[in-house]
């Protein structure tokens, strides 16, 4: 008979620390390389659109007159293909994530300030 | 004579974690056939390939599954490597290697989870998956993804693994061999759980062979049938035998499944020591021309990535034929004959992942 081949690791796990974390009071488990979300460092961008050409999500507009980048944050797959094409290293991975919304798109749109 | 009863399972099933549909044609409580019917997540992913670059079609190719998204990758990228002629570096084909034995003991701990889930063994479950998050963090913290790691590209790996980091996967490998140890004894050894999984959803060698089953659905009949053994990527330098199992039954499915969730972590180890120095990448230079299909072993199977390409930036026909879609044949052969409380155990068996499926 062996019934009860759980009942030894339940009285363990009952009197051991919970595995679980108290999120979010308690902060996820995060790690360097964990791909969060895309920033951008709007001064240094060039407006060259390889980014915008190269997303296999359609989830970023760049506009060269206007001066502005934007990204749709939950079209993004955070796949990192714009971080790798980027020519001046202006685009990089958080690894915090997107914070959750009830909105069906969250845009965010940087405008870059014209040189005085 | 019984009059026959046809019941609808799914495709929305509290056991089923994806929407497949049977038509199960009853008598009494028996099942005596079954009417599968799929294509309710087809999202036209093959036909992408024509709008989207070949190097960039990577990025689609491993979102087609949440689960053993990586080896899709991989087999893409083996495929177009194959036409256009790429050596791959020696460490990038480790590092491929170890991200596909990671993908599989994931993916295997969690059906096995969901298995436990199935007979109604809540702990059991919670202990399994909290066997995967372990891996899913060393997935996670070298990789940058905790299922999708977008590590392949053509031509190599994205990423380096450093020394540190490969240091500390040896020993988190300890601590993860020792909570599955733990966990798979009581899925094995347990009456309860033998009584659940023991002669139910038999199929035999013979006909796990003729109606085309792969994986350990195939192994669990005693088919020998595992791609590994073909060599790609760094398989033909690791020391394997394929897990195999004469039972038939949903218990030696199980089985195998435990069988190589230790295999793998056998593997990445000796990945790890044999891990050679050296670059990651080569340059991919020019667009591909021909045909080719490559074929690996996914956790469920066998899958087949048929690629052609016109010496264009964009490929001209894509196709995948995937490991479940190979096992639903040998699945409405095992539900034949079957109790119908049995039903939702015998699917979990097979394992069925429909988005890979449908695509």
């Amino acid at each position: 008979m062996s019934y009860f081949q759980m009942l030894k690791t339940t009285i363990k796990t009952l009197l051991s620390r919970p595995a679980t974390l108290m999120y979010p009071k308690k902060p996820a488990q995060k790690f360097k390389s964990t791909r969060g979300k895309i920033e951008i460092d709007i001064e240094r961008c060039i407006f060259c659109g390889n980014c915008q050409r190269k997303c296999p999500c359609v989830a970023i507009c760049v506009d060269r007159n206007e001066r502005t980048w934007e990204i749709d944050r939950y079209r993004c797959v955070i796949c990192n293909c714009c971080v790798e094409v980027c020519p001046v290293k202006c685009l990089r991975c958080d690894n915090d994530y997107t914070k959750p919304s009830t909105e069906a798109n969250v845009k965010d749109k940087f405008k870059q300030q014209k040189p005085q | 004579m019984p009059k026959k009863t046809v019941i609808p399972f799914g495709p929305q099933h509290p056991i089923l974690p994806e929407p497949i549909h049977l038509d199960l044609v009853l008598e009494d409580e028996k099942v005596v056939d079954a009417l599968p019917s799929i294509g309710y997540v087809h999202r036209g992913l093959e036909k992408l390939v024509e709008k989207r670059e070949f190097t960039e079609y990577v990025y689609v190719i491993e979102r087609i599954c949440g689960i053993c998204s990586f080896i899709h990758g991989l087999s893409y990228c083996q495929a177009i490597e194959e036409i256009m002629g790429i050596d791959v570096p020696e460490r990038a084909r480790f590092i491929r290697t170890m991200g596909s034995e990671y993908s599989r003991t994931h993916s295997h701990l969690l059906i096995l989870g969901c298995i436990a889930d199935g007979m109604g063994f809540e702990n059991l479950f919670m202990g399994l998956w909290k066997a995967r998050e372990r891996v899913l963090n060393r997935m996670e913290e070298s990789f940058g993804g905790r299922i999708i790691q977008g590590t392949c590209k053509i031509g190599g790996v994205k990423k380096d693994i450093t020394g540190e980091t490969l240091d500390k996967m040896i020993i988190e490998l300890d601590a993860i061999d020792r909570e599955m140890k733990e966990m798979t004894e009581i899925l094995l050894k347990d009456d309860a759980v033998r009584h659940r999984l023991k002669k139910v959803g038999y199929i035999s060698r013979d006909d796990a062979y003729h109606l085309g089953a792969v994986g350990p659905t195939a192994r669990g009949s005693g088919v020998r049938i595992d791609m590994r053994e073909r060599g790609y990527a760094a398989y033909d330098k690791i020391k394997f035998a394929p897990v195999l199992e004469s039972g038939g039954d949903c218990y030696a499915r199980t089985a195998v499944r435990v069988g190589e969730l230790f295999q793998s972590t056998d593997i990445i180890r000796q990945c790890i020591r044999k891990m050679p120095d050296g670059p990651t990448e080569t340059k991919v230079i020019g667009n591909p021309s021909g045909e080719y299909a490559s074929r690996v072993e996914q956790p469920r199977g066998e899958a087949v990535h048929y690629a052609k390409a016109n010496g264009t930036r964009y490929l001209s026909r894509f196709r995948i034929r995937t490991p479940t879609f190979a096992n639903i044949p040998p699945l409405v052969e095992m539900l034949r004959g079957c109790e119908l409380a049995d039903v939702p155990v015998i699917i979990l068996s097979m394992d069925p992942c429909i988005s890979c499926t449908e695509r």
